[in-house]
């Protein structure tokens, strides 16, 4: 079987880095919170693509891990943006 | 045969949905319509590349009967769920957010949620 797999996850490599122009450039603090919250969303994708890649479940492991702390960080800037901490 | 024309189509639209909501990201004028298109287009982009590696597991599971494809299905399928949940609690929080720091739709002529009040 050939790998499909590789390839989308050089396409979702790059599109992290689209987001990081506007993570660069975003005008008001909650643009450069949205364009984090994307970054950490594809970063799960490419983790699970990349367990398959390289045959370790162990990054699918990382990737779970990852979406749950990456959740609670938005919710922390999400609070600081609003005013509430 | 069948698995892997499955597979492909699933990678395909996941990929695909991805680049959609970057173009958004980086076209759209304010943060609200970002939201809109991020939040929407990367979650079920990167559902849909998951759907893919739970696919592979499945079948690789019943080809050559390893446990490793199965565990492999079942934590990406756990990793998927948390992704689907987690991504649409911390948008709403990030939008109550930039709403409660004053932040403006642009072209924004009335704000029915700034008249009921906080």
């Amino acid at each position: 079987m050939m790998d499909y797999f590789s390839p989308v996850a050089f396409i979702l490599v790059a599109l992290v880095f689209l987001a990081m122009v506007r993570l660069v450039r975003g005008p008001t603090p909650a643009d450069r919170a949205v364009a984090v919250d994307t970054v950490n969303t594809l970063m799960v994708a490419v983790l699970i693509l990349l367990g398959v890649v390289y045959r370790q479940i162990i990054f699918i492991d990382v990737a779970i891990v990852y979406a749950l702390l990456s959740f609670v960080s938005t919710l922390f800037i999400a609070k600081y943006i609003g005013g509430d901490l | 045969m069948i698995a892997e024309i499955l597979i492909v189509a699933c990678l395909a639209v996941g990929s695909f949905f991805n680049i959609l909501g970057i173009i958004g990201l980086l076209r759209f004028p304010d943060v609200y319509t970002r939201m809109h298109a991020t939040t929407k287009m990367t979650t079920f982009g990167s559902v849909f590349t998951a759907l893919a590696v739970i696919i592979y597991g499945v079948t690789a599971y019943l080809d050559s009967v390893n446990s490793q494809y199965a565990v492999l299905a079942i934590h990406t399928l756990i990793a998927a769920v948390a992704l689907a949940f987690t991504n649409a609690l911390g948008s709403h929080a990030i939008a109550r957010g930039a709403h409660r720091a004053g932040i403006k739709p642009v072209q924004a002529v009335v704000d029915r949620l700034e008249e009921v009040g906080p």
